[in-house]
């Protein structure tokens, strides 16, 4: 009736001129791989690293005359701010999420939602600047009387985790919106109260998706870099004590790519073996949020 | 929204099945009073953000400020090479990730088979690029556009390519959102009067999802202009005293010159960062209440 249809030459290359635009996404994964693990494998053939003492080495100072490449100090600061982060970040996030999706008419979750997320939309830089010039100088030193350093480990991983709290919120809450009614409903019958369907019902069922939004919040901190570059400090420490500066992998990789460091310098390549590990670090948890946001998916879409 | 309806139901069940004890009543009082101080923690951080950086930036702010360059004695420094840049990066990142977005979202929603390995592949690593630290993307812009295969040197052409890669997986989601809201019955419409799969595209569903395009495509950029890590890496000038000329002059951008004054340990200086706070403030603002106005005043419903 229709007869063959005419085929177009056109049609085929529209086809494959976007293939080709959503290939150069991957292209742009493969860049940063081949770009961050060039360099790193040049970083490991020069003669004064070795691989050992760079994951275990205690001293971080590849720019010093004697220099020194451990990545411990900086890996650590890192996970010390996205801890202090997180013990922020997790009930702030949850409880927000639990709130809007629970309590909240939809009047205040329709003025909530968006001014959480005009939270989300400020620069980090702007939160660097408010950690330095009036968190740590007005809250932890004046009001909380703690001995805090100028830069400390603290006062950026504080404001580091108010910065992902609306990331935690949001991913948390369609999480705990996806909750099949008839559960609440199954609860409410048998007498339980709102907190207990919350708590009891709702939290436990949402699970893989609350955990989703932790993970994903954790991989903001780990990245995050103006934030700590700003009020935590450079100076990279083994120290635990938070009230003292230290430095993260961001932090250290943001300092030394100041300034004009010359392509094939120590420098230079030490910027990409922090990026790399940082890239590794990040990689590693994003995809196990991926596969946590998929199972809650699975179990009630 | 699924959960609305908790509210509409005929009979409580406490009234069923009796009244809970005091002490339950009490728990659940102090619970949901906890969720919303939890709630408000994170308001009240952002008010008192706004506020202490708007007290300490706005005696600063004047014409002379928004029109003058950076200066190594404060009272004459200001941002014009700053918002010049910014407006240069904004140029380039809108013309990079217009195309390269709406076609990578069309590919995906129009296009491709997901049975196919290679598709959930190009999903998975649109999902992980956004997620990938920013700064991450900085090194790749100093590897790939500064040095390297490009060789552009620190200039705002290197900056704004390295910026709408950050901001890449932003616009692809948003615009396969927009694309999805199109319900399938306008396309099935075309192609049964006899278009072929991309006329039905380009006169029906892309007219259609504009609105919500322009609004992701808004909100990237205005992402894309708050990022100072990825610019520490491949623009490093904060002391530029002249605007950008053309693609390949070197610029500075408003977060870089706020990082540059915060560093500075001169209490005069860390005001000037303040007020270029508020100027990057308000053209965020600017840029979100377009993107909310035009998805209000445009989006149709089905």
């Amino acid at each position: 009736m229709f007869g063959a249809p005419r085929r177009r030459l056109g049609e085929r290359a529209i086809a494959v001129a976007l293939a080709a635009a959503a290939a150069a996404s991957v292209l742009v994964t493969i860049g940063i791989i081949v770009s961050l693990a060039g360099e790193t494998l040049a970083f490991f053939a020069d003669r004064a690293v070795k691989v050992g003492q760079f994951l275990t080495g205690p001293e971080w100072s590849p720019l010093f005359s004697d220099p020194q490449f451990g990545i411990r100090p900086l890996v650590q600061g890192t996970l010390i701010i996205t801890l202090i982060a997180m013990v922020v970040a997790v009930p702030l996030g949850i409880g927000t999420a639990a709130y809007l999706s629970e309590y909240a008419s939809p009047r205040v979750r329709k003025t909530v939602k968006p001014t959480l997320e005009l939270l989300a939309g400020v620069p980090t830089v702007v939160f660097g600047y408010f950690a330095l010039t009036f968190f740590t100088p007005k809250i932890l030193n004046d009001i909380l009387g703690l001995d805090v350093a100028v830069f400390n480990g603290l006062a950026g991983g504080i404001i580091v985790g108010v910065m992902i709290i609306p990331t935690v919120a949001s991913v948390a809450e369609d999480a705990m919106a996806a909750v099949p009614q008839g559960l609440r409903e199954g609860a409410y019958g048998m007498g339980a109260s709102r907190r207990q369907v919350a708590v009891r019902v709702v939290i436990p069922a949402a699970l893989s998706g609350i955990v989703a939004a932790v993970v994903l919040g954790a991989s903001r901190a780990v990245g995050e870099t103006m934030i700590v570059l700003i009020a935590a400090g450079q100076i990279p420490t083994t120290s635990l004590n938070p009230l003292k500066p230290m430095e993260t992998m961001t932090a250290f990789i943001g300092a030394t790519g100041k300034g004009d460091v010359p392509t094939g310098s120590t420098g230079y390549k030490a910027i990409f073996a922090v990026g790399f590990t940082l890239f590794v670090i990040t990689l590693v948890i994003n995809l196990i949020s991926i596969r946590f946001v998929r199972k809650y998916r699975q179990v009630y879409e | 929204m699924t959960t609305t309806s908790v509210d509409e139901r005929p009979v409580p069940a406490e009234e069923v099945i009796g009244r809970p004890s005091a002490g339950g009543h009490l728990k659940d009082r102090a619970f949901k009073a906890g969720l919303i101080g939890l709630t408000s923690v994170g308001l009240i951080v952002l008010a008192v953000l706004l506020v202490t950086t708007f007290l300490d930036g706005a005696p600063s702010l004047s014409l002379e400020f928004l029109t003058s360059f950076p200066s190594a004695f404060p009272e004459k420094a200001g941002i014009e090479s700053a918002i010049t840049g910014t407006l240069w990066l904004m140029v380039i990142v809108g013309a990079v990730i217009i195309p390269l977005g709406v076609a990578t979202a069309l590919y995906l929603e129009e296009y491709a088979d997901v049975n196919r390995w290679w598709n959930r592949v190009i999903e998975v690593n649109i999902q992980n690029l956004a997620a990938v630290p920013s700064i991450v993307y900085g090194i790749l812009g100093l590897a790939y556009f500064v040095r390297g295969p490009l060789s552009l040197g620190r200039t705002v052409l290197a900056g704004g390519l390295t910026l709408s890669l950050v901001v890449l997986p932003v616009v692809i989601i948003t615009t396969r959102e927009a694309i999805r809201a199109v319900p399938p019955s306008i396309k099935e419409g075309a192609l049964a009067l006899g278009a072929t799969r991309w006329q039905a595209i380009w006169r029906q569903i892309l007219p259609a999802s504009v609105p919500g395009i322009a609004t992701g495509v808004i909100l990237s950029v205005s992402r894309a202009i708050g990022e100072t890590a990825p610019l520490i890496l491949v623009g490093a000038a904060t002391f530029v005293a002249f605007n950008p000329t053309g693609l390949d002059s070197p610029f500075t951008a408003l977060p870089l010159q706020i990082f540059s004054w915060t560093s500075q340990p001169d209490e005069d200086f860390k005001a000037l960062a303040a007020a270029a706070i508020i100027v990057l403030l308000v053209i965020l603002a600017v840029l979100n209440g377009l993107a909310i106005w035009l998805r209000n005043r445009y989006q149709r419903k089905w």
